[in-house]
């Protein structure tokens, strides 16, 4: 099989006595970009990837890294960091002594700790026991264990929750940048705002299934369904000539108007040709937001909590 | 669509994550949690600093000379040829015996009397106490041949007891059955001891034709000349209800007549000695003997074998075992249940997903470092509670050094293995006031039990042969001997199972304990 820093989870079916946690879920994370992971809580996001990290054992299906299934690996963190639950911590142990002791569990020395210290920006903090850490100094912790063996592959669950918008605007640039070295950044969250100019693709589920499986730029594109935005002090001229060319004009204000089945550059052609003054034209973008709301509206499940997030 | 197409290479050194990487990792958990390392500590600490509740163990007073200040010591305990304490104390009628022979005797009565009073402790008794007719079981009349009159001089001896018929006894701990039966004047016994070399040879008979051989004995390092003769002693009897050694003196009466002597016998009369009167052994009277005719009436007390009830154990030293044990118990068991209790279990399982090998490493850790820290204590609790237990006048058994190391030693590893069983149920409960719960209820409280004798002998001896607590035999450096009646409990220091026997079961159980976990853990979603 390849050892390209894939994940590839093949129709995993998982039950907790009744409730249907996985069901026939496939998907696949590639190198080299942000994959957002996206659903609403006891979706089966955190199922998935106890069930990719050997943690949990699914009754169906199989789910594999680099080709491979997770128990098998001799040396797993350099192949796989994770970061599931960030208050898994013994709370009186410190910071870098949760990491020295998982680098003693793959061979590594204190070095490598101090490495991931510095990486994850933790210098002040290390020596103080986890008890003490906020919510986001433990992100951080986490992150700092992920990293730990370099790994191709990064599995993040929710690692957004409790950071300040400082904090998220960090992890944001921080995931974006080890994507690009060419890893695979699998990142999970329950809101998809989080994900907004981060994510390159979106594996969403719903109750256990595939709900879409796409990047994000098709996402938005379909979900903005191609609507120009025009903005003139001439609005009737404009009308007339754009529904001539085959649009549909509405009015969107007094001086705004949404055109649709013209592409920009058609309009920009021929508001020019016939001298008919506009301020702007520009491509009317759907938010991810809007985009994963109108994606999930049948699929999403109004729980208030899973037993999935319950058994956290 | 795929952005980077080319995967990202670490140039990360590989390192080796084997065994012994499992192994660091779980002693780096174990030493980062201070409150684990100061509880490990303590239990240490408490099993020496409770050394010292050996002096609270009872303390003789005595006199070295009248007028002298009274000090504390314990009263003499003769040795016997293998080092082993014995009694020996007995009334002999004896003449010397050069070289090989032999000496025949037929016994026609054997009565005895016994103190209505009990003794309390072990000091002899010198005031006349009230007594009642009465044999004491292993009251003994019969035919002796030893190096001399001291006393833990090895001997061979040929006797009728009160109700254990004829036995052939030598060197204080061992003892050959002949046949049943007591003697009276309708039923006589002739009896038959003899010196071939280093070999002495029993006979019996019922009518002084027909003799039966009873067994054949070697013993070592007698010289050629011996001192030989009747003798009579009659033990103490020990009343087993008792917590404490209650014990009432006895003496026995024997008539002995046809003497039959074959050998050099230079001396040519009889002397009669009493062989460790006034000693630790309870004695009613020292002895004596009359002869009239050929017809000798000898009268003893004591007993001749092994010394039962008169010392202190290493084991004795080590009252803070009970308090180290439930503190390694509660570390043990939060050692795993502490990573399930926060899903730190996640973290663990997913650098080791084989978990087999994680269970293996953590149990290791434990068991070494709980060791470690067991054997420091112990090796420092009992040289200090057996000085204290000698300067407050108690006698200490003899013990080799090998027994000595196997009591240290092993109660080390009865702590660790504690510690790992409490580490097995942890992992298969995932909660750690179970996992503390149930191994207290398995290993201390049985112990409890049967040290405070809150549940019958009987009962506390199954509980020490089928629980987890059985381990406790470990300590035990005491054997008891059928011959010497005694209340023979585990509170006293003897256990239905040899050390390395109770040991076992304790193992078993841990193995047990273990294979759940690893079968559970292996199975179960972390």
């Amino acid at each position: 099989m390849s050892d390209e820093a894939t994940i590839e989870v093949r129709d995993l079916r998982k039950r907790f006595g009744q409730t249907v946690a996985l069901d026939g879920l496939s998907f696949t994370v590639r190198p080299g970009q942000v994959t957002g992971f996206v659903g609403p809580n006891g979706a089966g996001k955190s199922t998935t990837m106890r069930v990719i990290l050997g943690l949990d054992a699914p009754e169906g299906g199989s789910a594999l890294v680099e080709g491979r299934p997770y128990r098998s690996l001799r040396q797993p963190l350099r192949h796989v960091g994770a970061l599931l639950d960030a208050s898994a911590l013994h709370p009186s142990r410190s910071g870098r002594n949760h990491l020295l002791w998982l680098a003693h569990s793959q061979g590594w020395s204190a070095r490598r700790v101090d490495a991931v210290v510095e990486q994850a920006g933790l210098q002040g903090i290390a020596r103080r026991k986890a008890g003490g850490y906020s919510l986001g100094m433990r992100q951080r912790l986490g992150l700092a264990a992920a990293l730990l063996g370099d790994p191709p592959i990064l599995l993040l669950d929710e690692p957004f929750n409790g950071l300040d918008p400082e904090g998220i605007v960090w992890m944001r640039g921080f995931l974006r940048e080890l994507a690009a070295e060419g890893r695979a950044v699998f990142v999970s969250s329950h809101l998809m705002g989080e994900l907004e100019d981060m994510a390159d693709h979106l594996v969403v589920i719903g109750r256990g299934r595939l709900v879409a499986d796409t990047s994000v730029a098709a996402l938005l594109a379909s979900a903005s369904r191609g609507l120009v935005r025009l903005r003139t002090a001439e609005p009737a001229q404009a009308t007339a000539l754009l529904t001539g060319d085959g649009a549909t004009v509405v009015a969107a204000g007094t001086d705004a108007l949404t055109v649709s089945g013209l592409p920009s550059e058609r309009v920009v052609e021929l508001l020019g040709e016939n001298a008919v003054p506009f301020s702007e034209v520009s491509l009317l973008r759907a938010t991810l937001e809007e985009a994963y709301m109108e994606l999930t509206r049948e699929a999403v499940e109004f729980r208030a909590a899973g037993a999935e997030e319950a058994s956290r | 669509m795929s952005a980077a197409p080319t995967t990202y290479r670490s140039d990360l050194p590989a390192g080796h994550a084997g065994f012994a990487g499992l192994l660091r990792a779980e002693l780096t958990k174990l030493r980062t949690v201070r409150g684990w390392v100061i509880a490990l500590a303590l239990a240490g600490l408490l099993i020496v600093l409770m050394a010292a509740a050996a002096t609270f163990h009872q303390q003789n007073y005595v006199q070295a000379s009248p007028g002298s200040p009274v000090v504390a010591a314990h009263p003499f305990v003769p040795l016997g040829p293998g080092g082993e304490a014995v009694t020996d104390s007995f009334y002999f009628v004896h003449q010397a015996l050069a070289g090989n022979g032999s000496i025949t005797v037929r016994l026609s009565s054997l009565t005895g009397l016994i103190a209505q009073t009990y003794n309390h402790g072990s000091t002899s008794q010198s005031a006349r106490q009230a007594t009642r007719p009465g044999l004491v079981p292993w009251a003994k009349a019969g035919l002796i041949v030893k190096e001399g009159t001291g006393q833990g001089s090895p001997y061979a001896a040929l006797m009728v007891t009160g109700a254990h018929g004829v036995r052939l006894q030598y060197d204080y701990t061992h003892d050959i059955a002949g046949s049943p039966g007591a003697v009276s004047a309708a039923s006589p016994r002739w009896l038959r001891l003899s010196r071939s070399g280093g070999v002495f040879t029993g006979y019996e008979s019922s009518d002084g034709t027909h003799w039966t051989k009873v067994g054949s004995v070697r013993l070592a390092g007698l010289s050629e000349t011996v001192q030989a003769g009747l003798f009579v002693t009659s033990p103490a009897t020990r009343q087993s209800t008792q917590a404490y050694s209650d014990q009432s003196a006895s003496s026995a009466r024997a008539v002995f007549d046809d003497v039959g002597l074959q050998g050099q016998w230079p001396q040519g009369f009889w002397s009669g000695s009493a062989v460790g009167a006034g000693t630790v052994t309870p004695t009613l009277t020292p002895g004596s003997y009359q002869q009239s005719g050929g017809v000798f009436t000898v009268s003893g007390s004591g007993d001749i074998g092994p010394a039962v009830g008169v010392g202190s154990t290493p084991a004795d030293s080590l009252a803070g075992l009970f308090v180290g044990l439930i503190v390694v118990i509660v570390v043990g068991a939060l050692f795993m249940a502490a990573e399930y209790r926060r899903g730190l279990i996640r973290t663990t399982l997913a650098a080791s997903p084989r978990r087999g090998r994680v269970l293996a490493a953590k149990a290791l850790v434990l068991g070494s470092v709980v060791f470690v820290v067991g054997l420091v204590a112990t090796a420092i609790a009992v040289p200090v509670g057996e000085h204290l237990l000698r300067v407050n006048g108690n006698y200490l058994y003899p013990v080799s050094v090998f027994s000595e190391v196997r009591v240290l030693a092993g109660t080390a590893a009865l702590l660790a293995l504690a510690a790992v069983l409490a580490l097995a149920l942890g992992t298969v409960l995932r909660r750690s006031a179970g996992a503390v719960v149930a191994v207290i209820a398995a290993i201390v409280l049985p112990n409890v039990l049967v040290i405070t004798a809150a549940v019958p002998l009987a009962a506390s001896q199954w509980l020490l042969r089928l629980t987890p607590a059985a381990g406790l035999a470990i300590q035990q450096t005491l054997t008891a001997y059928p011959q010497v009646d005694y209340a023979y409990s585990p509170a006293r220091g003897y256990f239905p199972l040899a050390p390395w026997a109770g040991f076992a079961v304790l193992c078993a159980w841990v193995a047990l304990a273990l294979i759940l976990a690893l079968v559970l853990l292996r199975r179960r979603d972390a």
